[in-house]
């Protein structure tokens, strides 16, 4: 379903933030990518959509090279992945309720589906009461919950969630984490990248290790190792 | 575009207008400053227009005849001035006309009257006012009547005295031309300088009305809008600040014009701004609301796509 064929990625000044990066992952997966911070992780979930490019090799998606999709096409493409981020990125000005719609709006949704499925999938993070709230008004773990509610909306065939509990106390990342394997259950292809040892050790899946912009380990049943 | 699109964006861009409630109030503000600029504009220059057509409108010619020219022969010459196609208007003043109107002048002064009883005649010839199209043309009219005079040969002219070739008034005139061409053009300049200007002002406040939504663009993206459906709502909220300026500053004109009136009329003459204002309400609604609409729209239209890249 996704796959990095050699990827590398050089910045201005020489910097190789990825080198020689290849795996793939199949659908249906979890995956967590590890690393230390400016391991590549971030660089890794920026290729996925399309908001950086490879310096060499290539990405794919359902055997699309993301790079050669054309712009006016990437919205498409990016309607095909839920993104859930460390500092949630929730739009400071609409309501939960507002900000999951957007996504479906702008995936061109009936006003129908909008109304049955946005208080359905926030039912199913548990924020069924908290609906008119702006983020402003919501906790960090409440806020990521809107972020993940809004991800899967759509039914996107894969959720990439970059450092989702990084910002959380560890109730709220126990929580993120539970709901995150709830929606792979339901068939979802998830890849998660952390720092969180617990997180890992406690998923019990496959585990890619990054260090200085390579991938070091592939682990079926990995730990969190480094 | 189908409908439930439309409704959409005009939703969100109402929301956004009136949740960034203080944003859009600066945004507000900055645009009556523009739309007032162009509203005076307006208001200068047609006090310019009008001042200048008054001053033009006071130059003219007057054709004095000799008292004992015969009245056909002062007919002739005033339809041969008609006929000339410099010539707007020509009046006709008889000695009668002109001598009760040097009574009416002088009534309170006994003396001037009581010297006029005593020359018996009336010492008066008639008059024939001559108003050219433009200023410059008067030169050549009095050329006309100086040659026309040429040609009657043996006879003796009838007319007196032609004022305009009075070396002093020919050059009131020519400056007058002058002035008021180039006053014309300075206040064109100025007022254009004032409203390009004012605009970029605009633009500029539209643009950090935007700049605060940045994150909140790249955001929208990332959740898979389209280029299209992310600027809409923004365009609307552009132009709902330029119909809000608008009609503010429609508004702000009329007590302001009332207050004006009398003493622009007194001022400048010919022209009172209130009434001017309410005979125009129509132009003043369109200019106004056109540029304030516009200028909403191509501000947000040029803002937002600075933030639509990633």
């Amino acid at each position: 379903m996704i796959y990095f064929d050699r990827v590398s990625k050089v910045y201005a000044g020489d910097t190789a933030a990825l080198q020689d990066v290849s795996f793939s992952v199949e659908a249906g997966e979890f995956i967590s990518i590890v690393g230390h911070s400016g391991a590549g992780k971030t660089t890794l979930v920026k290729m996925l959509l399309a908001q950086e490019k490879p310096t060499s090799g290539a990405v794919f998606f359902e055997s699309i090279n993301i790079h050669e999709v054309p712009p006016k096409r990437i919205n498409d493409l990016r309607r095909k992945i839920g993104t859930v981020f460390q500092d949630f990125r929730l739009l400071p000005g609409r309501t939960a309720y507002e900000n999951i719609a957007f996504a479906m709006e702008a995936a061109g949704r009936s006003e129908e589906d909008i109304h049955s499925d946005v208080p359905h999938v926030l039912e199913l993070v548990d924020l069924g009461n908290k609906m008119s709230n702006f983020p402003g008004e919501l906790s960090g773990g409440e806020q990521q919950r809107v972020a993940i509610a809004r991800a899967i909306v759509n039914q996107p065939d894969v959720v990439i969630a970059d450092e989702p509990t990084g910002n959380l106390d560890p109730v709220n990342t126990f929580e993120v984490v539970q709901i995150l394997k709830k929606i792979n259950d339901l068939g979802t292809t998830i890849v998660l990248t952390t720092h969180n040892k617990g997180v890992i050790d406690s998923l019990k899946k496959r585990v890619i290790t990054m260090d200085r912009g390579k991938v070091i380990r592939d682990d079926r049943e990995g730990k969190y190792i480094l | 575009m189908d409908l439930v699109t439309t409704k959409r964006i005009f939703r969100a861009g109402f929301l956004d207008f009136w949740r960034n409630g203080f944003v859009s109030l600066a945004a507000i503000l900055m645009m009556i400053f523009t739309l007032f600029t162009i509203g005076m504009a307006m208001f200068t220059g047609v006090i310019l227009q009008t001042t200048l057509q008054e001053f033009r409108d006071k130059a003219d010619m007057n054709v004095y005849f000799t008292t004992d020219a015969p009245e056909e022969r002062i007919v002739e010459v005033q339809a041969s001035l008609k006929a000339l196609p410099e010539v707007a208007e020509v009046s006709y003043v008889s000695r009668e006309e002109a001598l009760a109107a040097f009574r009416e002048r002088h009534q309170n002064n006994q003396l001037i009257l009581q010297a006029l009883e005593a020359l018996g005649d009336n010492p008066l010839g008639a008059v024939l006012t001559v108003k050219a199209k433009d200023l410059s043309q008067y030169d050549s009219i009095a050329n006309f009547l100086n040659g026309q005079g040429a040609l009657q040969g043996g006879q003796t002219s009838v007319i007196d005295k032609i004022n305009y070739y009075d070396a002093a008034h020919r050059v009131a005139i020519d400056r007058l031309g002058a002035v008021t061409d180039s006053a014309r053009w300075i206040g064109l300049i100025i007022i254009l300088i004032f409203v390009a200007a004012t605009i970029a002002i605009s633009l500029n406040t539209m643009r950090l009305a935007i700049y605060s939504s940045r994150d909140e663009i790249s955001i929208m993206r990332l959740v898979g809008a389209g280029q299209a459906y992310i600027r809409a709502p923004f365009i609307v909220e552009g132009v709902l600040v330029g119909l809000s300026a608008s009609l503010v500053t429609l508004l702000l004109f009329y007590p302001l014009t009332w207050w004006l009136g009398s003493a622009t009329q007194d001022f400048f003459g010919g022209i009172n701004v209130f009434y001017y204002y309410l005979s125009n309400f129509p132009l003043f609604f369109g200019v106004l609301v056109g540029s304030g609409v516009l200028l909403g729209a191509v501000a947000s239209y040029l803002a937002v796509r600075r933030y639509l890249t990633i």
